[in-house]
């Protein structure tokens, strides 16, 4: 992930897409653009079959993945690990789990990750972005301090350190770790899209009525400057499941691993990644499949969302 | 007494690494219970800042408002946050000049409405949404229960404007200011809306302030014209008065480029030469005189102070017609 001010540009640039218009007029032109575009399609489709996998798992998989019903043929010795086999088309984890029903059931866990970190970060970045965007001054000019130091520490480094300030390792402190690095990203956003929404004219239209502050805020500006903020959502779902992996990876993910992850199991996989990369390349496939699909849905929502690039 | 008192209002906007400017240049005027006052000028000569600095709507940051604005009695400039947003909607209403942009986009034109009666008469939902409705059917929205519960894209911009003059016209202000209500609109549309504005403030009695870069506009509705250039009001007169004998070069120039139904045919129409970039500065002379016909030495040497001539007032130091009036009218 880009450093500093270009991190600092795309968020800026995204927030400039809402100044002009919003609203449902805009939703349902928006929509009209997004269900012809491929990118969309083919994004939509991917998260969709993950979702439906993800809720279908416990049905479809064949095996408790917390059992470890092939323990026999595990060795550390001779670094044997189950290979495929009848009724375990994957075969087997370094504990002698079933891979297969691993690998279905972690899309549950790893997309409540993503969602959680993401709902996390969103929240606490649409109450910083409200707070700047809103009452601007001093308040504004405090919070976009501390937003920018947070964005000018790279996204990833930034995750491993919260991380490391946790004595133990659980799924909850990935999911903070994750979700505090989005904060800043939401709060500048946000607060672009709310101060443009503060010059608007209906904002005006609105004070000139006489209508109360926290209204102007809670129902004239932030439902309106929330456009950016849900193509955003979208692109840090992607990004919280890609950082909880790599997290694992380094070493900071949860540590009990009885409910399957792909991240955690990406990052267990690393000692026999040599001997056996078939443990590594299903998680780190399906990683990279759905994180993609969260990606394509969210730079298509952009620019259906961008009137610079509307026809 | 006067419902608003303005004395001497001036607006500098002043930015960082900027020079200031008066957008609004001590202007006063005055607006009776009921009455029709007219704001006129050119783009750009400081009608919106006007309105905007009486609703005590214009930004908080690089902005100096010099003078008085006094609503029955009380300066409204002085007034807390608070206190000016308790009048605004209540005392004081505004209409804007695009109906498109002042509405919210993502809420039901009803609840709009609503929120303006449960806002100042502390109406239930309910009843609110009763008014609500009747008032959409005041201004002339067909089938208006159906129509609050819609969205403001399924609005047209007539009826989108009708929507907001009955916001700004809940709660019966006793004074409403209109900035360029029809420019945005078709002009089928204008007339109407004109029409539905001159009917309603007649029937509540309310003041009315219309601004407008049209003579036109003014000319149908309103009892006494204040004739706006370069911030500074240029001429003042009754509306029969103004439009029989415009005394100011900027006014005559404004009357003979509007057409006019009783005038000769083949009377070309005349627009007025130059532009509002071609000012000077009021302090070393007269704005107007880089485009005025009827300049003079003088009009480059001394800025004109505002003299009195029976009921009209006037800005100039070579008029139109007889030579200026030798009364001149202090700051009151
Ligand atoms: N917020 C602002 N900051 C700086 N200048 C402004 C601002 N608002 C208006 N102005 C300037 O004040 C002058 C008068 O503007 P305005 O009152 O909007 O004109 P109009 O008569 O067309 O309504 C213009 O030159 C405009 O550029
Ligand atoms: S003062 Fe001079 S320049 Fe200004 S309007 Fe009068 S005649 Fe024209
Ligand atoms: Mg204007």
């Amino acid at each position: 992930m880009a450093i500093g001010t270009s991190r600092k540009e795309r968020i800026d640039s995204l927030a400039e897409s809402s100044a002009s218009e919003t609203g449902v007029s805009l939703a349902a032109s928006a929509w009209r653009r997004l269900r012809r575009n491929p990118v969309f399609l083919v994004g939509a489709s991917i998260i969709g079959l993950f979702v439906l996998l993800a809720l279908l798992a416990p049905v479809l998989a064949p095996h408790d993945p917390g059992v470890r019903m092939l323990a026999d043929q595990v060795s550390r010795a001779t670094n044997s690990i189950p290979p495929a086999q009848e009724g375990h088309p994957f075969g087997g984890d370094q504990h002698g789990r079933d891979l297969f029903s691993r690998v279905l059931l972690g899309s549950q866990q790893t997309l409540l990750v993503a969602v959680l970190a993401t709902v996390i970060g969103l929240g606490g970045g649409l109450t910083l972005g409200t707070l700047a965007g809103a009452f601007g001054g001093w308040v504004d000019s405090l919070v976009m301090r501390i937003v920018d130091v947070m964005l000018s520490v790279p996204s990833l480094l930034l995750a491993v350190s919260i991380g490391a300030l946790f004595s133990s390792q659980t799924q909850f402190t990935v999911i903070l770790a994750v979700a505090i690095v989005q904060i800043p990203v939401f709060a500048r956003l946000l607060r672009g899209t709310m101060l443009a929404q503060r010059e608007s004219d209906h904002v005006l239209a609105a004070r000139s009525l006489g209508v109360r502050q926290r209204s102007i805020v809670f129902r004239h500006m932030l439902p309106n400057a929330l456009g950016p903020v849900i193509v955003q959502s979208t692109l840090v779902l992607a990004v919280a499941i890609i950082d909880a992996a790599a997290l694992s990876f380094l070493g900071l993910g949860a540590a009990d691993d009885s409910v399957p992850e792909w991240g955690q199991m990406l990052g267990n996989a690393q000692n026999v990644i040599d001997s056996h990369p078939h443990l590594a390349f299903w998680p780190a496939a399906c990683i990279i499949v759905v994180a993609l699909g969260f990606t394509l849905v969210g730079e298509s929502l952009r620019d259906a969302l961008d009137p610079k690039r509307r026809r | 007494m006067a419902l608003l008192e303005v004395r001497d209002l001036s607006v500098v906007f002043q930015r960082k690494g900027e020079e200031p400017f008066a957008a609004v240049d001590g202007i006063s005027f005055d607006v009776s219970p009921g009455q029709m006052v007219g704001l006129v000028g050119e783009s750009g000569c400081g009608k919106s800042v006007t309105s905007l600095a009486i609703m005590g709507l214009l930004p908080q940051r690089g902005v100096r408002v010099e003078g008085t604005v006094e609503f029955e009695g009380k300066d409204l400039l002085r007034l807390s946050d608070r206190e000016l947003a308790d009048r605004r909607g209540r005392d004081l209403g505004m209409v804007f000049q695009d109906p498109l942009s002042s509405v919210n986009p993502v809420i039901p034109i009803g609840v709009q409405v609503s929120e303006v009666l449960e806002r100042h008469e502390g109406l239930r939902r309910r009843e609110a949404a009763l008014r609500s409705a009747e008032l959409l059917d005041r201004v002339g929205i067909p089938d208006p229960s159906r129509r609050l519960k819609e969205y403001p894209h399924q609005l047209s911009g007539g009826m989108r404007q009708r929507a907001l003059i009955a916001m700004a016209l809940a709660c019966k202000p006793r004074l409403l200011i209109a900035d360029e209500p029809t420019t945005a609109l078709d002009v089928t549309i204008q007339a109407q809306i004109l029409s539905l504005l001159s009917e309603l403030v007649r029937d509540t009695g309310t003041a009315l302030i219309m601004i407008t870069h049209d003579l036109g506009v003014v000319a149908g509705m309103c009892d006494e014209v204040n004739v706006l250039y370069g911030g500074r009001i240029v001429e003042r007169a009754g509306r029969h008065e103004l439009f029989a004998e415009p005394r100011h070069p900027y006014t005559a120039g404004l009357l003979a480029s509007i057409p006019r139904l009783d005038a000769p045919r083949g009377d070309r129409l005349t627009p007025i030469r130059g532009s509002v970039a071609d000012n000077i500065p009021w302090a070393g002379g007269c704005a107007f005189a880089p485009r005025c016909p009827n300049a003079v030495d003088a009009c480059v040497e001394r800025s004109p102070e505002m003299t009195r001539d029976g009921e009209r007032l006037l800005r100039c130091h070579n008029p139109v017609g007889r030579p200026a009036p030798s009364e001149e009218v202090p700051v009151q």
